[in-house]
């Protein structure tokens, strides 16, 4: 929309007249008096594309219909945005991609969830009339966390806008034209050779099944369904505050107990919070900042815990992987800790302990897979990484009334977690997180301050100044990487001098993440709003906590007594944390 | 530790390197000149037909390092090369004949010559002769409609060719690529 000091422009939509500020779109301008017009590769995040002609309006005396999305108003127009022959128009622009689209809806991963088929019901599609030839391409599933298939591809752009727009990873383009055209990668290449981060936004707003996670739903029921192993599973802090949504529950509502019931009726002999591995990341965390800051550097400390921004470091920025914390993921500590710790405490050979991690991320599937996260015997740490979606499919598909359990208990020893570690599924939640335990460290007094709202990045990027101590902290966060390459750039020019930096691939954070239920129908992907419910849902499970800070975690405490040692000693370092290095092909910038 | 301030995990020079040894000096040049323009990418199309020109074809490594020295992502690069009939992503043949089929020269005749082509060579538009000696190309007017039908075989102007000539026109190329061979 215009700023509200824009000229006003008065025009006539469908018989009415109305004065919006110049600038305005005809589909804005409609949407301002209750008229959705039908749509299909509008995004409002993303740039303008106009590619799949869905939003056709007719405007008088101009002859031919044109794209409300794109055509800005001008004074006196006159607009009508429905008519028989409209209707007809749209449906038949409907009716033809789906003449090129695959029959396969009832066996489609995105059924019931998918634009293109609710579009083609709104507009009255009940037959096929056009029989033509189909486009054919193969499924390409080279990579560990995206599919991409083309064939269900109707090429409306949004894939590309947002990886390229939002992600700034620019891996997706058109290739080819006419009806030989597909999205890909440069060169058509596999996701797996390409630039692509993992991070799964393309997938979050893709309106039909082109792009989507590499399922493991299906080896996951196979290990439960195995007497010979002991299936654990861990959940991280995002799920809680989203999976109510694949049962009808109002976005934000924290289902944190019927979660944990659900996973056991599922058959997981152990479940576990993977919020107890965030408060260890932050006690391992809050230590090597200390220490970097002590030493001088080599600061400023970059977070790690995202996997789709490790993948774009190594990849984009690698001059800056000296910057990276060293600490595993959550998700990586949990995992390292359940097959070893735990195992040894339960008297469980670790061989036969299978770790599954429901995870708000598809590129934790491509984490579990990094060569650093196996085990000596050379199996995956973490055997499976399933997401919101996938767990959310698999209560359905046992019969699990969801809205009617009654909460359950995570398991211990892995299973008490303070706020702090519930709140890293929100932009800026370990940098919270890591203020809280720093700010004792440094002091040596217990922190009165709790709350960080200024680094809470709604918007998506924020740089602070905090005082904790005598120390002036100067930090940054950023969600959504082109926010990120901001914030980099000012660090790799040595612009400003930053001590800590928290980087989430994913709009809004972990809540906004690639394996995130995909938004109820006429909610919009990445919708600010429902991001905001999900993270209202974690910060209202940390304020109602007794326990806000990370060291003061009584499970983490045993686990250093018992069996890490230090923080930062040298068992600490050899389970909990890792490395990077520079991967090609390298992105450009 | 596993990190150490001073190490030096970059990759930026050995892939800079490794592209401007993957073209040539005035490729290199005239991406150095669009490095100067507030939008280098506006200059792609002009320096992917450079590359095509003294490579004969654009090649994956020759694309990517296009994209790194231009700092235009890859997918735009291959989007780009992928969609314009002209750039080629294979090896051409030693002779490449572009057949115009623009109004003036259909009118005169063209389609015919072309189909003339096709069936001596045994191959249809943008393939290559086995023996790698031919790659057929249509072109859309080449500006000279008064020689119409006109053909060129790489540099050559071939004006007002007619069918019955194509195979003569072959041999005399196949000729002149075993003179300069021996």
């Amino acid at each position: 929309m215009a700023p509200m000091e824009a000229k006003m422009i008065t025009l006539t939509i469908d018989g009415k007249k109305l004065s919006v500020p110049e600038g305005t779109t005809v589909m804005e301008a409609a949407q301002t008096m209750g008229i959705h017009i039908p749509r299909l590769c509008h995004h409002p995040d993303l740039s303008l594309a106009g590619s799949c002609r869905v939003c056709i309006v007719d405007v008088k005396d101009m002859g031919i219909y044109m794209t409300a999305c794109s055509q800005k108003v001008w004074e006196g127009m006159d607009v009508q945005t429905s008519s028989p022959a409209i209707r007809q128009a749209r449906r038949d622009i409907v009716e033809l991609l789906l003449d090129n689209h695959p029959m396969d809806c009832q066996t489609c991963e995105r059924d019931g969830n998918c634009e293109l088929q609710n579009l083609a019901y709104t507009l009255g599609v009940r037959e096929r009339l056009f029989k033509g030839e189909r486009k054919r391409f193969p499924r390409e599933d080279s990579s560990d966390s995206v599919v991409r298939d083309a064939e269900k591809c109707i090429l409306c752009g949004r894939c590309v806008r947002v990886c390229a727009e939002i992600q700034g990873v620019h891996n997706l383009g058109r290739h080819g034209r006419g009806f030989a055209s597909q999205v890909a990668p440069a060169h058509c290449s596999t996701m797996k050779d390409s630039v692509c981060i993992q991070c799964g936004q393309c997938i979050n707003v893709c309106p039909t099944a082109a792009f989507l996670e590499k399922r493991a739903a299906e080896e996951v029921f196979a290990a439960i369904a195995d007497p010979k192993l002991h299936v654990v599973v861990q959940v991280a802090p995002s799920i809680r505050a989203a999976a109510g949504e694949g049962f009808g529950f109002e976005p934000g509502t924290p289902c944190t107990g019927k979660l944990v019931t659900a996973l056991r009726r599922l058959g997981f002999d152990r479940v576990f919070d993977t919020d107890l591995a965030a408060d260890l990341t932050i006690v391992e965390e809050a230590n090597e900042f200390l220490r970097r800051l002590k030493a001088g550097g080599p600061l400023p400390l970059l977070t790690s815990c995202s996997p789709g921004w490790i993948s774009f470091l190594e990849k984009f920025y690698p001059e800056l992987i000296p910057n990276a914390s060293s600490c595993k993921s959550p998700m990586g500590m949990m995992s390292t800790l359940v097959k070893t710790y735990y195992a040894e405490k339960a008297g469980i050979d670790p061989k036969k302990v299978y770790v599954v991690a429901v995870m708000p991320c598809v590129a934790k599937k491509y984490e579990s897979r990094r060569p650093e996260h196996y085990t000596p015997w050379g199996a995956p740490y973490t055997d499976a990484v399933l997401t919101t979606r996938e767990l959310i499919w698999m209560i359905k598909c046992y019969g699990i009334d969801f809205p009617h359990l009654d909460d359950g208990r995570f398991d211990e020893p892995l299973g008490i977690a303070t706020g702090a570690g519930d709140i890293f599924g929100c932009t800026g939640g370990v940098m919270e997180a890591t203020l809280r335990t720093a700010s004792e460290l440094v002091t040596g007094r217990p922190a009165r301050r709790l709350d960080y709202d200024e680094v809470r990045a709604v918007e998506g990027l924020r740089e602070e100044s905090i005082a904790i101590g005598e120390t002036i902290l100067h930090v940054g966060v950023s969600n959504g990487i082109t926010r990120a390459k901001i914030i980099l750039d000012k660090v790799v020019r040595k612009e400003k001098a930053f001590d800590f930096i928290e980087i989430m691939a994913c709009p809004g954070g972990c809540i906004g993440g690639g394996g995130q239920p995909y938004p109820p129908r006429g909610v919009k992907a990445l919708d600010p709003d429902l991001l905001a419910a999900r993270a209202r849902a974690l910060y209202t499970i940390d304020g109602a906590k007794k326990l806000r800070k990370s060291h003061e975690n009584p499970a983490v405490k045993a686990l250093y007594k018992e069996f890490l040692g230090e923080p930062g000693g040298a068992k600490a370092h050899e389970l909990l944390h890792t490395h990077y290095s520079a991967k090609l092909p390298r992105g450009i910038r | 530790m596993s990190h150490c301030a001073c190490h030096n995990t970059d990759n930026r020079e050995q892939v800079e390197a490794a592209s401007r040894a993957a073209l040539s000096e005035d490729i290199l040049r005239a991406i150095e000149e669009a490095r100067r323009d507030p939008e280098p990418g506006g200059r792609l199309i002009s320096i992917l037909h450079k590359v095509q020109g003294h490579f004969g074809y654009l090649g994956k490594e020759q694309m990517d390092a296009v994209a790194q020295l231009l700092q235009v992502p890859a997918a735009e690069v291959t989007g780009v090369a992928t969609f314009y009939h002209f750039f080629r992503l294979k090896p051409g043949g030693r002779y490449v004949i572009n057949i115009c089929l623009g109004t003036a020269c259909y009118v005169k005749g063209g389609a015919e010559v072309a189909e003339k082509f096709k069936e001596e060579l045994g191959i249809d538009f943008g393939e290559t002769s086995k023996d790698g000696m031919f790659t057929l190309e249509c072109a859309r007017c080449v500006g000279t409609c008064g020689l119409a039908p006109v053909i060129m075989i790489n540099e050559n102007v071939h004006a007002k060719v007619k069918p019955d000539e194509v195979p003569a026109l072959l041999a005399r190329y196949r000729d002149k690529a075993r003179q300069e061979q021996a």
